[in-house]
């Protein structure tokens, strides 16, 4: 596969730190997009505010840097407004759960046709490494030197229960299932959450004693198990990888569709 | 017979202004045919001994690698 079609190599080489695993998501994204032969016409991605919503501006495709955990809630505007397009959200740990929070939960319990991938590092790396919603209890972060007290978000089980009819998990070190997941995602009818593991060598590897990005990634490799395995039914402790919900729902822009069309029948 | 001819016809290539040299495809190549040199960037040091399995490109931060 060309790479190099669908990036804007102008802003290459791209700003992420040395080894953090957000480029390997956008990779990943991009061979999603061209083993189902998508056009970059037809290629919607809009993102927030963050190290990974920076992803939008190294990809040919049309893009959109919105606002802060509100890029749901454009993407939503997009979709509805053209329902042929394949709208791709790509997003942060805070940007999802914390800021976005409730923009991820509406978007889900609607089920329109979206597919929002969170590159979960675990931390705010691009405001200096503060805790997100989803660093682990105890972990240390800027903001939390001795340990965060609050429980994390599993993610996977928020989107589950506020109604995503598509949630998947994987990790940077899992890069062609990364891949895999996310082209089943795009082509899923309904809402779609792929939550990627992404390791920030820079600010949570540092502050956790997590090592560099080689030690961060070999660390996914051990703490997940693919759903279903012998592995994941030995160890509940571990991070379960692969298509965890698939269930066929109304999508939104379909129910829409159909209500103007009974609508507009009943006016002539 | 294939892989005969792939590993003839593909190169791995590394745009050194890109790598940042995080050593990913160092550390993760199952051949050992990549390396860091002298100034920090990944080289394909061993081509004979690639296989062309692409994980290399696939786990590349920096989109610097390329099987082609």
């Amino acid at each position: 596969m060309n790479t190099r079609r669908y990036i804007r190599e102008r802003f290459f080489p791209h700003l992420w730190c040395p080894g953090c695993g957000h480029g390997i998501v956008m990779s990943a994204l991009v061979g999603a997009v061209d083993s189902l032969g998508l056009s970059q016409n037809e290629v919607v991605v809009i993102s927030g505010i963050g190290c990974s919503s920076r992803m939008p501006g190294y990809l040919d495709f049309h893009t959109m840097h919105t606002l802060h955990g509100r890029a749901l809630a454009f993407a939503t505007g997009v979709k509805m407004g053209r329902p042929d397009l394949t709208v791709i959200v790509p997003m942060g740990d805070g940007d999802a759960a914390a800021i976005g929070g409730n923009h991820l939960i509406h978007a889900a319990r609607r089920n329109l046709d979206l597919t929002a991938v969170v590159l979960n590092n675990r931390i705010y790396g691009m405001t200096g490494g503060q805790s997100s919603p989803t660093t682990p209890e105890g972990d240390r972060s800027t903001t939390a030197p001795y340990g965060v007290l609050d429980p994390s978000f599993d993610l996977v089980e928020l989107a589950r229960g506020a109604g995503a009819s598509f949630v998947a998990r994987s990790t940077t070190y899992h890069a062609q299932e990364t891949r895999e997941l996310l082209a089943a995602a795009i082509a899923h009818q309904g809402f779609s959450l792929v939550e990627v593991l992404s390791q920030c060598p820079t600010y949570y590897g540092r502050k956790n004693q997590g090592g560099d990005a080689v030690a961060m990634m070999k660390t996914f490799k051990q703490i997940t198990a693919p759903a279903g395995s012998q592995r994941a039914a030995q160890d509940p402790g571990l991070i379960t990888r692969g298509i965890l919900v698939q269930e066929p729902r109304t999508e939104y822009c379909a129910a829409y569709g159909e209500l103007v069309r009974e609508l507009s029948g009943h006016e002539e | 017979m294939e892989s005969r001819s792939l590993k003839e016809e593909l190169s791995v290539l590394i745009d050194v202004d890109w790598c940042k040299g995080c050593g990913i495809c160092v550390a993760f190549c199952p051949k050992q045919a990549l390396s860091l040199d002298e100034h920090g960037k990944a080289r394909w040091t061993g081509p004979e001994d690639c296989v062309r399995c692409g994980l290399c490109q696939m786990r590349c931060p920096d989109l610097a690698i390329e099987l082609r």
